[in-house]
């Protein structure tokens, strides 16, 4: 009876209790959203301030303040300044030109070595005098453990020597570093998952090793690659340690901008939000179309 | 990983004539003493042995590179078939050795001098002098118990990561966007992160928390004293990073078998129970990938700390890497500072191994 009329005492315990867990579960997911989103609404509204409003401490824009391009305009980004030539924003767009060329040259350098090795340690058995397969995938992936405090200095000396201190090239080829051990991470995983037999008919129908890898190997991994270098590519956009201490004036980062005006005094909170938001901007966005890539690589690994 | 031989099976006949052994022989031969030549030229330049030399060490460098790239042609031109597989290796393996191995041995050399870029003399060796110094120097066993303190926040991580995987796997509407959301701090970088919550969100006077406070009849005050700073150093961290655990056992979580998931319902198992009997041992790999994951990172916080309170009040926010990230920029007292990485990597190094080892019975495969 009670599986056709739901109106026993016991089943609306269990429907008070369903909704009680309903709405637990919602009211605990809304208040994580505001605690991720607080900080980068803040930021973002905060940038279109003027003074008053930040000491008076409103919040919503048009109900309690004015928006204005006051804090855009001091990195040169405003409608209003568009038109005009702007030494600040010149020096904002070659930060982030730099922080562009930077990450997304080191992390597409990065996945290619990185598939590269996976590749090789998940199909066939190398022997680099006493190093076996396993012995070189821990290798790799031991970089990992390597803090970056410890090759700061003596990169800094070795950079310096070759000229490339405050060069591109000089962050790229480290950041490539900091991140193949993830990439590799990623990859063996990738690889592990495809049938080798896909490449035994490959190889069958004429085409060698590498012509197999290309051709057949490569287009099914590449959402995987994919995922690895959005990763790569964050993890680079973020970095600031040794581009505080490798760069000058030529190559700097963004982070390194964002850092260099949070330490002079009596900073202006307008532009120091509209700056943040600049530099946050670009990955907010990757986040937000390319969310299924970026949970892809994270759980790689992870799950087997 | 199977020994008996490759996954990938190839039957080659390669035929390869001494001549076409020869040439790759004298390829990496020929460009190995074409780059030592080099340095060698270049050494005794600097040390005013030679009058004519190149400006800085760039030649060399060209030098070297030929050099890896004459050794990667040359595993194909003298073994054939067997040298194509060896090339999907050979460049990442000899780019992670030329970036890491030479700088280690490198720093393993200056840690053992006196080193101040202020001082004209350069580098001396001044044996176990800084070993000495480190002995004594309190701030830098202060940064490492404060390591301590960060890496046992990683549970409290955790605890949260693992109650929001939970939440995003339970049945909700709009799971999608609730996804991206507890993504985004993920994306931010530290030091903007830094500014965005350190220094204005928390700001005594103007920011919103601080204003929150007083509404609340409470004085704020974020940075004063060492506890409450390094409990916002922490939070701080975890804000950015919950997200990287949370993914990890959100895909853990939705890799469970279902069935077994259901057979605790309908043996009667409640939502409490079947939580702590059979998802949770579930997912302990997962679970243990994901913390060791966090810890290796955590190993390097930073950018945090010498953006907000640069290791103030009195060293008591300090990380070893912010503390010798200081003993560089202000005190430019390389020798010393480097000596303090090298023994950081050293503490790291047999830590992470003894924590692998502990934990590799709960872990399905090694990290």
């Amino acid at each position: 009876m009670s599986a056709i009329f739901k109106d026993h005492d016991a089943d609306r315990r269990v429907n008070t209790k369903w909704w009680a867990s309903r709405i637990a579960i919602y009211a605990a997911l809304l208040i994580w959203t505001v605690i991720c989103l607080f900080p980068i609404f803040w930021t973002i509204t905060t940038s279109f301030k003027l003074a008053p409003d930040v000491m008076k401490g409103n919040l919503v824009p048009w109900w309690d303040f004015t928006p204005r391009w006051k804090g855009w305009e001091s990195i040169g980004l405003s409608p209003r300044l568009f038109g005009e030539v702007s030494t600040v924003r010149e020096e904002f767009l070659k930060r982030f030109w730099n922080s562009t060329i930077i990450s997304i040259s080191s992390s597409f350098l990065a996945v290619v070595l990185g598939s590269l090795a996976a590749y090789g340690l998940s199909r066939f058995n190398y022997r680099f005098g006493f190093m076996k397969n396993s012995d070189i995938s821990f290798f790799f992936l031991s970089q990992m453990i390597l803090p970056p405090v410890v090759l700061a200095l003596p990169f800094l000396v070795l950079y310096k020597s070759l000229a490339l201190l405050d060069s591109r090239i000089g962050l790229i080829l480290l950041y490539t570093l900091m991140v193949l051990p993830i990439v590799i991470w990623i990859m063996r995983d990738q690889f592990q998952g495809i049938p080798i037999e896909l490449e035994e008919a490959a190889l069958v129908d004429g085409l060698g090793i590498w012509g197999a890898f290309m051709q057949i190997v490569l287009p099914i991994a590449l959402p995987g690659m994919v995922a690895a270098f959005i990763l790569s590519l964050v993890l680079c956009w973020n970095e600031y340690f040794f581009a505080a201490l490798l760069t000058a004036t030529n190559a700097t980062t963004l982070p390194v901008m964002v850092a260099s005006q949070t330490g002079s005094q009596g900073i202006n909170w307008w532009s120091m939000a509209a700056l943040s938001s600049a530099a946050i901007l670009p990955l907010v966005v990757v986040a937000i179309f390319l969310e299924k890539y970026i949970i892809k690589g994270m759980a790689a690994g992870a799950v087997k | 990983m199977n020994t008996e031989g490759d996954l990938l099976h190839t039957v080659t006949a390669d035929n390869i004539s001494d001549n076409r052994r020869r040439v790759g022989k004298v390829m990496v031969w020929g460009t190995a003493l074409l780059c030592a030549a080099l340095a060698l030229w270049q050494m005794a330049y600097e040390m005013d042995r030679v009058a004519r030399g190149f400006e800085t060490w760039r030649p060399v460098l060209y030098a070297y590179m030929l050099w890896a790239t004459a050794l990667c042609a040359a595993q194909v031109i003298v073994n054939g078939e067997k040298g194509k597989r060896t090339l999907f290796v050979l460049p990442a393996a000899l780019f992670v050795i030329s970036l890491v191995v030479f700088p280690l041995l490198f720093a393993l050399y200056i840690s053992f001098t006196d080193w101040n870029l202020a001082s004209p003399n350069g580098p001396q060796p001044n044996g176990t002098d800084n070993l000495v110094e480190m002995w004594n120097d309190g701030f830098y066993w202060n940064a490492l118990k404060n390591m301590v303190y960060y890496v046992l926040a990683v549970s409290v991580e955790y605890v949260i990561a693992f109650g929001l995987a939970l939440l995003l796997n339970a049945q909700i509407r709009a799971r999608k966007f609730f996804r991206v959301v507890f993504l985004l701090p993920l994306m931010l970088s530290p030091v903007a992160v830094s500014w965005m919550i350190g220094k204005s969100m928390l700001e005594v006077r103007f920011g919103p928390i601080s204003r929150m406070i007083r509404e609340l009849g409470g004085e704020p005050s974020f940075f004063g004293t060492p506890e409450t700073a390094r409990f916002m150093i922490m939070a701080m961290d975890a804000w950015t990073f919950i997200p990287f655990m949370m993914i990890m056992l959100l895909a853990g979580l939705q890799a469970l078998p279902r069935e077994v998931i259901e057979a605790s319902k309908v043996d009667g198992a409640t939502g409490w129970q079947s939580f702590k009997e059979v998802i949770f041992p579930l997912m302990l790999p997962v679970s243990v990938t994901a913390i060791v994951i966090r810890i290796i990172f955590k190993l390097k916080l930073a950018d945090v700390i010498i953006n907000v309170t640069s290791g103030g009040p009195g060293g008591a926010t300090d990380s070893v890497t912010s503390f010798i990230f200081r003993e560089y920029r202000d005190r430019s007292n390389v020798g010393y500072g480097t000596l303090l990485a090298m023994v950081y990597l050293v503490l790291i190094v047999i830590f992470v191994t003894l924590l692998l080892k502990l934990v590799s019975r709960w872990m399905e495969r090694p990290a």
